[in-house]
């Protein structure tokens, strides 16, 4: 059995499939001088509501469960792993120290290309302009 | 099949292209709408659903066009239906997109719409309806396809379709239905808390879904070798008059039950519509206009001679569906948020913004129509099923043409 | 119910950042409940308002309280028939149109009275809601979680009081940027707002901003409380409801 118009199809498959695999051999070169961005951390406070490493992963799931745990359980105070308890509120408790959005939140979700809509309700600790 | 609606004239192709140029004109005004938000519309506080919402409403109508053909087909049997079902059931598939649609640009978050999914609501009528919504534009893309794939290849419709057809039959109902209770359960929303809602849904949507079908074929008729059996056209002619009777019985009842009550909140809404209130009096002509073309559709429609006319027969059911449309496109939505809460009048109008997304919707409708009614009428071309003669007859009806053109030409 | 959405909400936390990550988000709650309400807090089975029309009677004095409440919630100022409000003040025709009479007492026939969400018992627009948005809270308040709204506005269609209003464009256009309340946020375009009660103040053991700035013309407390101020002052004085007949049993109250 002979393929109809094999040759083009072949050709633009592999190109195709080669395009597809570019983030791959491009990629590497830009993750090779990839810096991670230099965050400024609050002055005066050493530790966050949880580890660094539980933060820098997973503040997406805590600010998620802080939300219906303030807004539909009514329960806004949160014990941390420590027993240390803070008030759930990312204006009031995160944005407290992390007093500058721009020099924190902006630094990695930029590199990472993700615009959370967090800012366009909440008001950033720069005040509006 | 799909390679059917990649073969086409000049003519196909330069509609084709027509339609991509008002769908690309529209979404610059959606793009708009996304930008700023909903306030390129004529919506406000008080009228909060509008032009969108009402073209939602009567197009749902529209999806169960194909109910009105399929039923008499599978329920009674009645073969003369059998070419057409197809048109039904591809109309509906477009109608149900552009219902969506209409149902998308009109969400103030729409990058939020699957919240309706993730956080699944069965106390909410939105919900269902976006249940049943989905599942009929699901039976009939698989109803719709599998037949006419069998059809192509002559080969009988698969047996185990039998339930498919049966559930979008008895699930064309259910949309209007559960449209309808969208409106009717809510409280303080008099001009739609009546339990007849629903049924008048059904009603003018089994005149104006057909009537609209009717029209589409008609010109499809005009450009395509495919011509609808006489018979099947007259019988549903016949459909469109009783839905359109009890479509307007129904609503006398309405008036009735809101005037010889004299309930304020009943009669608001209807006066406002048919005589103005509070100096506002914009609709006024418009529902005067519903009324006028629907008497006149059913004088038509009742009068046998003009029914059996088939030169007058398209303007009879553009005239019915400009009624059907003022009726429950326009005028049902204004009127349920018309006197608002407080007992005050806030007008509405539509901008030429919302208009343009609104067009924009009707051409994707009208692409999807004609991608698959090009499908459709090249399959039956190619099996020389329900195909005009010369003599303007179809090949399903019993009538003989060459006998005919001899008596001409002996005369 | 809640503990099923919770679970859900994580798995699919889980599912999308890889098994990998699984223990550590089992850690995150700890396999206690790591919350728990303010102790400083008030709270209620049932939150009620009474609203004194005998002394809360004018435009001025309710747009006074009305500046207050928008001004610590962030809400826009938009003029014209697509404005934003939570509080505001409308003729007795129009507070309480089914029970309206052409031959008033000129007195309470010409008193202003102040309008809000009513936080009803049985609230339609919860009922219609299809994302639960919009809640009703064990305390009887009826919420909104702007993060979920998706803006199609079958809540403004279901209330019969008109205590919706949609952000048909950017609300932040219609505030004074320099002047926002820092502690609360504003809202977004393209979903629906009204007033709650002020959740955020009961949750810190404050009364809602209104009764606190009313001068004790407007009267809060737990209406399951037959000891409560408002139960007491519901006892005394005759007092009507919105819409009656529209069967939601509205949490506000006034006296005429």
């Amino acid at each position: 059995m002979r393929m109809q118009n094999g040759f083009p199809i072949i050709v633009g498959l592999l190109l195709f499939i080669g395009a597809l695999c570019t983030p791959f051999l491009v990629g590497t070169a830009v993750t090779g001088t990839y810096k991670e961005p230099e965050l400024k951390l609050p002055a005066n406070e050493k530790n966050c509501v949880e580890s660094k490493e539980f933060m820098r992963e997973q503040h997406m799931q805590l600010l998620n469960d802080w939300r219906d745990w303030a807004l539909r359980d009514g329960k806004r105070i949160y014990t941390n792993h420590a027993g240390k308890e803070f008030t759930i509120s990312l204006q009031n408790t995160c944005m407290k120290c992390h007093n500058n959005k721009a020099d924190f939140c902006d630094k990695c979700h930029n590199d990472a290309a993700v615009t959370p809509y967090c800012w366009d309700c909440h008001i950033q600790p720069e005040g509006l302009k | 099949m799909l390679e059917i609606a990649l073969k086409g004239s000049k003519r196909y192709y330069g509609w084709i292209a027509f339609l991509l140029v008002l769908i690309g004109i529209g979404s610059m005004a959606y793009l708009n709408q996304i930008m700023v938000g909903l306030k390129t519309t004529g919506m406000n506080r008080d009228v909060s659903w509008g032009f969108y919402i009402a073209q939602f409403t009567y197009l749902v109508g529209l999806a169960a066009s194909g109910v009105m053909i399929v039923l008499p087909r599978y329920f009674h049997n009645y073969k003369k239906n059998t070419h057409l079902v197809i048109f039904g059931e591809f109309m509906a598939i477009a109608a149900c997109i552009m219902c969506v649609l209409f149902i998308a640009v009109d969400v103030g978050q729409p990058t939020r719409m699957m919240n309706v999914i993730l956080h699944a609501t069965p106390n909410s009528i939105l919900f269902w309806d976006m249940i049943v919504l989905c599942g009929y534009l699901g039976l009939n893309l698989l109803v719709g396809w599998t037949c006419l794939e069998a059809d192509r290849q002559r080969l009988p419709h698969p047996k185990w379709l039998k339930p498919f057809i049966y559930t979008s039959i008895i699930w064309a109902f259910s949309i209007h239905t559960v449209t309808a209770f969208l409106y009717q359960g809510l409280p303080g929303r008099h001009y739609w808390l009546t339990a007849i809602l629903a049924a008048r849904f059904l009603a003018s949507a089994f005149c104006a879904g057909p009537a609209i079908l009717l029209l589409v074929l008609k010109i499809t008729e005009k450009v395509t070798t495919f011509q609808m059996p006489r018979d099947a056209v007259r019988t549903l002619v016949k459909i469109i008059m009783y839905a359109m009777c009890i479509n307007m019985f129904f609503f006398m009842l309405e008036v009735f039950t809101s005037f010889y009550s004299n309930l304020p909140g009943h009669m608001h809404p209807i006066v406002f519509l048919f005589a103005g209130a509070h100096g506002h009096s914009e609709l006024v002509p418009y529902m005067w206009t519903f009324i006028g073309f629907a008497f006149l559709s059913i004088t038509l429609l009742v009068t046998p001679k003009l029914r059996e006319n088939q030169k007058l027969l398209p303007w009879t059911l553009a005239i019915l569906v400009i009624a059907t449309w003022l009726d429950k496109g326009l005028g049902l939505v204004i009127g349920g948020f018309t006197p608002t809460p407080f007992n005050t009048i806030t007008p509405y109008w539509p901008t030429g913004k919302e208009l343009l997304v609104s067009m924009m919707v009707y051409a994707i409708g009208a692409l999807v129509v004609t991608v698959l009614f090009k499908i459709a009428t090249g399959v039956k071309e190619e099996m020389e099923q329900s195909q005009s003669l010369p003599c303007g007859c179809s090949t399903e009806d019993f009538c003989d043409c060459a006998a005919k053109a001899e008596a001409e030409a002996e005369a | 119910m809640k503990n099923n959405r919770r679970n859900f909400i994580k798995l699919a936390g889980i599912a999308a950042a890889g098994l990998a990550l699984a223990p550590k988000a089992m850690a995150s709650s700890g396999g206690h409940s790591p919350v728990k309400k303010n102790p400083a807090g008030i709270d209620a089975k049932r939150w009620a308002m009474v609203i004194d029309t005998t002394r809360l009677n004018t435009k001025e004095d309710i747009a006074k309280l009305a500046d207050i409440c928008h001004a610590i919630h962030n809400v826009p100022h938009i003029e014209g028939k697509r404005e934003v409000k939570w509080l505001w003040s409308a003729p007795y025709g129009q507070a309480f149109p089914e029970q309206e009479n052409p031959h008033m007492s000129d007195e309470v026939h010409h008193r202003e009275y102040a309008l809000l969400c009513n936080h009803c018992e049985n609230p339609p627009c919860v009922r219609v809601c299809p994302t639960k948005a919009t809640y009703k809270r064990a305390d009887g308040i009826v919420a909104m979680d702007y993060h979920r709204c998706i803006g199609c506005r079958y809540c403004m269609a279901g209330c019969p009081y008109g205590s919706r209003s949609f952000n048909w464009g950017e609300p932040r256009e219609g505030l004074d940027l320099a002047k926002l309340n820092p502690e609360f946020p504003t809202r977004m375009r393209g979903v629906v707002e009204k007033c709650n009660f002020c959740v955020e103040r009961l949750a810190v053991g404050k009364l809602p901003a209104c009764v606190e700035a009313s001068e004790g013309a407007i009267v809060f407390g737990d209406l399951s409380d037959p000891d409560s101020d408002v139960r007491k002052v519901l006892r005394e004085r005759f007092t009507i409801r919105r819409k009656p007949t529209a069967g939601t049993e509205p949490g506000v109250y006034y006296i005429i």
